[in-house]
């Protein structure tokens, strides 16, 4: 569907993309991620058309951004970052100038300003000034505005910044459902929305891509270790370290005492094995009461900071 | 949508916009009270029915008029950040930069309007010629067409409003008065001066003459400006 290879991008002498190369299928919702300044909002200012590139290509559909233009700004949706909209325009009139250049027809205008209201949750504001507007409700105005057409390509620059947290779960929703059948880029900073929402996530830091692949896949290949702590009643700590570290995959044992007393057992773990029946069978050979097992989620927050460490 | 529909999408907002801010009626009324008050203050002293001093004065006025009316074309775009909606919508750079030059243009000529009152009343007071008033509204409004054209030009080139209306009246100064102020230079040289400047052609058209060479020179300026504005947005990727 979009095809990017070798994409560079100089500010000046600044190098803000490094030949980036990339294949996004039909029907993705791929989640850009990366820190501050790492190149993320430059990749789709590219990918919309809106900056060229110093070097490299982006084609959609076959349609070279450079050359076909007018063609690919048709199959996009672009949601700019915190939504620049017309500051003096009225919210139904602004959605009816996009229509309008969109090549809406009058009676399918009308109809889908309807449906987008109701979507993004804008009927208290339509007739609202968009200066006046929060900065969640111009977000909303802004997503309104880049599902307009209903394109096959939607591009979404912090699509849930500036939302509540009941409008956060909403969007994700509604960009789930858009996913289904079209292909979304987005990019973000939180890391949550990737794992909830994103079928692919590509990490980008310093203008190179450092990760891509499934959440789930990100967290394989991640070399981290991580730890499964155990509240365990009537155990002595000599006892637990002789049978859980007999559980293979178990590197280490570690007991650190919780706020109410009870001893909490630490076990280092490493990465690829699934252990929690093992440490069940484990402590049900004992007479030990096991109050709390808890995973510590090996986050894509550890693999982000891993990845994208300043070195 | 067709290419036209999307330049008239462009260009309806533009003109809507100048509309809502109150900015619109503060610049029409400095208008009016600025040529009303030029061409009133002399007319009685001459005694005679004519418009000619209410021209004569135009090329000044709309040096600094017309670049308060499109200095926020561009300019303000670029600042909010709507620019980046704008051009990733599908309209093409034509359509934008036409769309925005024609509700400039619009709005000069709305301007005019209220200013047909002076010719009523100069009617009422005299035997007037109607030649150099019909020939001195055209020429108004390819002046102001030439001069809004200027200042898409300007407004394209930074995001600072106020820069844009400087840069926008130092080169509409320049094309009204070059003949003017380069008094001294040899004839030769001066013949040639004269003809690239604007006030000129628009004497000439305002005399009630339509030559096509002033029509010609016009239609260059704006062709100029505009397609200069289209190299630098196109510079901006």
């Amino acid at each position: 569907m979009i095809e990017i290879s070798n994409l560079t991008k100089y500010y000046g002498d600044l190098c803000a993309l490094d030949q980036i190369s990339l294949t996004i299928e039909k029907g993705n919702i791929l989640g850009l991620l990366g820190p501050n300044g790492a190149g993320k909002t430059t990749a789709l200012r590219i990918l919309t058309g809106y900056l060229s590139a110093t070097e490299g290509t982006v084609t959609a559909k076959g349609l070279s951004v450079e050359k076909d233009t007018l063609e690919i700004k048709k199959l996009m949706g672009y949601l700019p970052e915190s939504a620049p909209l017309y500051q003096n325009m009225l919210v139904f009139d602004y959605l009816n100038y996009v229509a309008d250049i969109r090549g809406l027809g009058t009676e399918q205008k009308g109809e889908r300003i309807r449906e987008l209201s109701r979507i993004c949750g804008l009927d208290e504001v339509m007739h609202r000034s968009i200066h006046e507007l929060s900065k969640g409700y111009k977000q909303r105005v802004g997503l309104a505005h880049a599902m307009m057409s209903d394109p096959e390509i939607l591009v979404l620059d912090e699509p849930t910044s500036g939302l509540d947290p009941n409008q956060i779960v909403e969007i994700r929703d509604i960009i789930k459902e858009i996913g289904k059948e079209k292909t979304v880029i987005l990019s973000t900073h939180i890391l949550s929305e990737v794992e909830a929402t994103c079928d692919r996530v590509v990490i980008i830091n310093q203008g190179k891509i450092v990760a891509d692949g499934s959440t789930q896949e990100l967290k394989k290949s991640s070399t981290s270790e991580y730890s499964l702590n155990l509240v365990l009643q009537g155990a002595e700590e000599r006892e637990v370290r002789e049978k859980l570290a007999a559980v293979g995959g178990v590197t280490g044992v570690e007991k650190t005492a919780a706020d109410d007393g009870a001893p909490i057992f630490t076990l280092k773990c490493d990465t690829y094995r699934d252990i929690r029946g093992e440490i069940y069978r484990a402590v049900k050979q004992t007479d030990w009461v096991l109050l709390e097992y808890k995973q510590e989620a090996k986050s894509l927050e550890k693999i982000f900071r891993e990845l994208t460490k300043e070195n | 949508m067709t290419a036209a529909g999307n330049l008239l999408s462009i260009f309806k907002r533009e003109f809507k916009v100048y509309f809502i801010s109150p900015i619109a009626y503060i610049v029409i009324a400095i208008f009016l009270i600025l040529t009303g008050w030029f061409f009133f203050s002399t007319f009685f002293l001459y005694n005679q029915a004519e418009m000619r001093d209410f021209f004569s004065l135009l090329p000044l006025i709309f040096s600094f008029i017309v670049p308060t009316v499109t200095m926020r074309l561009f300019s303000e775009e670029f600042t909010v950040g709507s620019y980046e909606i704008l051009v990733t919508l599908p309209v093409t750079f034509r359509d934008i930069i036409l769309g925005k030059f024609l509700a400039a243009v619009a709005f000069v000529a709305i301007m005019l309007l209220p200013t047909l009152s002076y010719t009523i009343s100069v009617a009422f007071l005299g035997e007037l010629d109607w030649g150099p008033v019909i020939g001195g509204y055209i020429g108004a409004v390819l002046l102001g067409a030439s001069f809004s054209a200027v200042g898409v030009f300007a407004s394209s080139l930074t995001k600072n409003q106020i820069i844009a209306f400087i840069v926008g009246m130092i080169i509409c100064m320049t094309l009204t008065l070059i003949d003017k102020l380069l008094f001294f230079l040899p004839e030769s040289l001066l013949g040639f001066l004269q003809y690239s400047g604007a006030g000129y052609h628009f004497q000439n058209v305002a005399r009630g003459i339509l030559d096509s060479r002033d029509l010609l020179y016009f239609a260059s300026l704006i062709f100029i400006a505009l397609f200069g504005a289209h190299l630098i947005i196109m510079e901006r990727r």
